[in-house]
């Protein structure tokens, strides 16, 4: 089975402290690490758990970002893709959820993928993509999927989780767009010795060239989504941030919940 | 000369001359025991190198004291005792042993210098050995067999109980005391009767008892008893060398070699293979122990030297909280294996082809278990290593991604951040601002030199409890009028625990990033109050540049002597104090008594041994990524360590190390002793009496 993973690098939400900037037009970027995001890496796991029980096929992991992403495709590789593609051109800069999508479509056209994974969400998106790329692909699609088997060439039994904990099951056709959600899998781990393993593996930069995109669909000047600010919400009534060490910090916690009848 | 009876070399039996079975048992014997050695050394030999013929002295001097004095025996009392007396037996009986298969074609034989006096001594003391051995091993089959000692239970796990081998083979050391006792009693009681010159039989030793139960018989009789009880001694002797290699019992023949190959160094970790160097690690192509011959051939004799008495899982502080881990099984489960691959049966059977261990023998939990805190080493009475072996198949997994979710992010953070919190490395050096104005921190850079660099590590800089350790080390560097500071955002994790848990490339990283800030800061010596970051310098960097770490019990101890540090009378004189060895501290880095003397010159402080201490220390749940490590396991190590505490009589348990002191913390919670008792490290204490 031929299987796509989308994989976007993010800033790693466990290891930085994201701060807004003060003229509200990104966050602080100074001293973030940056890691794969972490639903992708769930993804890749996935796509590398189905084609070694299947016994054939390849995964190929893809981002769109600048040359910096090269950095978290070797990381999936190292964990066990076969072939990573990196999507970078300045024109690409700023695109929206639907650019995004449009740049993918464009690559993925040009192979031939039984199945399409992405990230549930990214830490830093909006979890709009999937959903547009299978509808451009005009494939079928399954978000949140947190249970995937291999019926055959041509169906998958996918799973995904609803209220109150409980499991819907679906069948679906291939070739589709599936969105992974965490805790469908253990990835596995990726030390620096693997990372180092994959080093010399040629990955493939394609620009808004060599993919024949019109200009006038991507980049920032023609995003139809458009970020207009970021900014840490006034505190709301009933809100109140509790100040001082952690100690002090948890003292105050139980008072206020024995006080509001929480704790007894 | 006249002799009472025809010894085995002239007799006959149905015709034949049985000087042929004297001939043959030894011969087949020796054929068959060479056949099973050569297949024993069949996977030692496929196994990776080892380098283990450096520090002789030292290896000398181990051999004389573990194995010949038996010095680690007595740590478990009437075991080791009933060891110890069939240990020097068997060692006095040796010789008399090889004299008599030679006696059964030259009945005139001796043993070249036991002609004259020296023979005779021998023979008072070979008697006694023989009733010694026997008594022993009388004792020791009613302790296995009667009694049964938990520490021999074997778990449904790990298949079946090994009591019936254990008794057997008592029972056949028995048969050849008995044998070799009747062979020499009854050719004496011959003599006697016959009123020849007898030989003398030391008094009440087991040949002078059976001479006198024997003096009834005729002469007919003692000369039966006299040939069967020689040939039951020869066969069994036989049967015996090539039964030891079967089993746990191996251990008489290897043991020799093991203590003689044991480690010699503490606190340190075998390189990933011996012969290759940090900067050619990226030309392996596999890491660590995936399969069996992955093992290094002195890993693989210690599987062959357990003599399953269960001491290492008796100590193990995995073992005791139930978690998967007993460390006796890493050894015993190994050695069924190489059995199994390397059969002796039938003859000329093909090795089997190696499976990979995790999933067949081992789990990855059992492995993940282990603290490395040393105490299974420790007790050993063979040398067995288990530390090494734990993190070879760590490495091992590290390389195959088997990592659990829990420790995949600290390992990622150390990565990204150098801190296994993801913490930012500006904020390293947070904890130092509240001392600002009382004694400011030094951080040593291109402009600020200093002559001690305080090593914090990363749970001293970032945790919260934990960076009260670090102010009260700098505070008590500054009170003893030391020149110091710290590297701030320079210092990364020591990566002690790093190196331990497999992520070896990760290591050398980090290691190679701090040893380069150390020596651009040109300090000349290295204090620090964690002695996971003392070992990791001292024992794994490696770097003879490097100063020599000291840890701050040391550096107060000498502060004290010098008196530059003084200290007022203890606060409260009604507590009572009980210190608790770090394994980091203690048993990897052998310093037990600094810290204690710290506390004994608080005059007026009240301290108290815990029963285990010392080398015997429990440990406390471990540290570095063990903290983050979500273990099966039925309790907490901290919180038995606790109740070691208490009931030891002490209300406060000092530690000398944050993970320690985190670890003891929470258990006190845990254990609902909130207000009963408390843990502070040394260094708070210390500074709180500083004058």
């Amino acid at each position: 089975m031929e299987i796509l993973v989308c994989v976007k690098r993010v800033p790693d939400t466990a290891e930085n402290e994201i701060e807004v900037k003060s003229d509200g037009t990104d966050i602080e970027r100074d001293d973030l690490v940056y890691s794969v995001n972490e639903w992708d890496n769930y993804a890749v796991e996935e796509a590398i758990q189905i084609r070694d029980n299947v016994g054939s096929g390849s995964v190929t992991v893809i981002s769109v970002g600048d040359e910096e992403s090269e950095e978290i495709l070797r990381r999936e590789m190292a964990m066990g893709a076969d072939n990573g593609i990196l999507l970078s051109d300045d024109a690409f800069e700023g695109s929206d959820g639907k650019g995004l999508a449009t740049i993918l479509k464009a690559e993925i056209e040009k192979g031939k993928y039984d199945l399409i994974l992405t990230g549930a969400q990214a830490d830093d998106g909006a979890a709009q993509v999937g959903g547009m790329l299978a509808a451009m692909l005009d494939i079928p699609y399954a978000s949140l999927v947190n249970y995937l088997e291999v019926i055959d060439d041509k169906k998958l039994k996918v799973g995904r989780e609803i209220e109150g904990g409980n499991q819907e099951m679906n069948e679906i056709d291939l070739p589709c767009v599936l969105s992974i959600q965490t805790g469908i899998n253990e990835p596995r781990y990726v030390g620096i010795r693997g990372i180092r393993k994959v080093a010399s593996v040629e990955i493939p930069v394609h620009a808004a060239s060599d993919l024949g995109i019109a200009a006038d669909a991507i980049g920032q000047a023609n995003a139809k989504v458009k970020r207009v600010d970021y900014f840490v919400p006034d505190l709301g009534e009933g809100a109140e941030m509790l100040e001082g060490d952690t100690e002090e910090i948890v003292n105050k916690l139980i008072e206020l919940l024995k006080a509001k009848g929480g704790l007894k | 000369m006249e002799s009472a009876l025809i010894p085995p070399a002239k007799a006959f039996f149905l015709g034949i001359p049985t000087a042929v079975f004297s001939l043959l048992i030894p011969i087949i014997g020796v054929a068959v025991f060479t056949y099973i050695i050569a297949l024993r050394l069949a996977p030692l030999i496929k196994a990776a190198p080892d380098n283990r013929f450096n520090h002789i002295p030292q290896r000398v001097y181990n051999l004389l004291k573990i194995w010949l004095i038996q010095y680690r025996q007595p740590r478990y009392m009437l075991a080791g005792v009933l060891h110890i007396m069939i240990f020097f037996g068997f060692l006095t009986l040796s010789i008399r042993s090889i004299s008599l298969v030679v006696i059964g074609l030259a009945p005139d034989f001796v043993v070249p210098g036991f002609g004259g006096i020296i023979g005779d001594i021998y023979n008072i003391l070979k008697d006694y050995a023989a009733t010694m051995v026997l008594t022993a091993c009388i004792l020791a089959a009613y302790r296995r067999g009667i009694l049964k000692p938990a520490r021999y239970a074997v778990p449904a796990k790990y298949g079946h109980d090994h009591t019936a081998e254990a008794v057997f083979v008592l029972g056949l050391i028995s048969t050849l005391m008995i044998s070799e006792s009747l062979f020499e009693s009854s050719f004496v009681a011959a003599e006697l009767q016959k009123g020849l010159h007898a030989d003398f039989l030391a008094p009440l030793a087991l040949p002078w008892i059976f001479k006198v139960l024997l003096s009834y018989l005729s002469v007919d009789s003692l000369q039966t008893i006299h040939l069967i009880s020689y040939y039951v001694h020869d066969l069994t002797f036989f049967f015996f060398l090539c039964f030891l290699p079967l089993g746990k019992h191996f251990h008489v023949i290897t043991s020799v070699f093991n203590v003689f190959f044991m480690r010699t160094q503490q606190g340190n970790i075998k390189p990933v293979r011996h012969g290759v160097a940090d900067d050619k690690l990226d030309d392996l192509d596999s890491f660590g122990v995936k399969k069996l011959e992955d093992f290094t051939w002195k890993h693989l004799l210690d599987f062959y030297t357990c003599a399953d008495c269960g001491r290492c899982s008796d100590q193990c502080p995995a073992n005791a909280v139930g978690r998967p881990l007993s460390p006796r099984f890493i050894s015993i489960k190994a050695r069924d294996l190489i059995f199994k691959n390397y059969p002796i049966y039938p003859y000329g059977a093909k090795f089997l082809k190696s499976e990979p261990l995790i999933g067949d023998i081992y789990e990855e939990d059992e492995i993940w278990s282990c603290t490395t805190c040393g105490a299974c080493e420790q007790e050993c009475p063979l040398g067995i290593e288990y530390i090494d072996k734990i993190v070879d198949l760590r490495r091992g997994m590290v390389d195959e991604g088997m990592v659990p979710q829990s420790l995949q992010k600290p390992m990622r953070a150390l990565e990204k951040r150098g801190n296994p919190w993801g913490k930012m490395e500006k904020k390293r050096s947070d904890w130092t601002k509240e001392l600002a104005d009382e004694c400011p921190v030094k951080i040593l850079d291109k402009k600020e030199s200093a002559e001690i660099l305080y090593f914090v590590d990363s749970i001293s800089s970032y945790d919260d409890r934990m960076q009260d350790i670090a102010r009260s080390t700098a505070k008590i560097l500054s009170s003893a009028g030391a020149d110091f500071g710290i590297l701030g955002k320079a210092e990364k994790d020591s990566g002690n625990e790093i190196r331990r848990f497999g992520e070896e490339m990760l290591f050398q990283d980090i290691k190679d990033q701090n040893i380069e800030a150390i020596l651009s800061s040109g300090v000349k010596k290295i204090v620090t109050a964690d002695p996971h970051a003392l070992n990791a310098l001292n024992n794994d960097y490696n770097n003879k540049l490097l100063p020599k770490v000291e840890h701050i019990s040391q550096f107060i101890l000498k502060s004290i002597k010098s008196n530059t540090i003084n200290l007022k009378t203890v606060n409260d004189e009604s507590r009572i104090y009980t210190y608790h060895d770090p394994c980091y501290l203690g048993r990897h880095n052998g310093i037990y008594d600094d810290p204690r003397e710290v506390l004994d010159a608080i005059p007026g402080l009240t301290r108290i041994e815990m029963l285990k201490s010392k080398d015997r220390s429990f440990c406390c749940g471990g540290g570095g990524l063990m903290l983050f490590y979500e273990p099966e396991e039925d309790q907490r190590m901290g919180v038995l360590r606790v109740e070691m505490a208490k009931e030891a009589g002490a209300n406060v348990i000092i530690t000398a190390c944050p993970f320690c002191l985190v670890n003891i913390e929470d258990a006190i919670k845990v254990a609902g002793l909130e207000g009963e008792m408390e843990a502070l490290d040394l260094v708070e204490l210390v500074q709180q009496h500083l004058i």
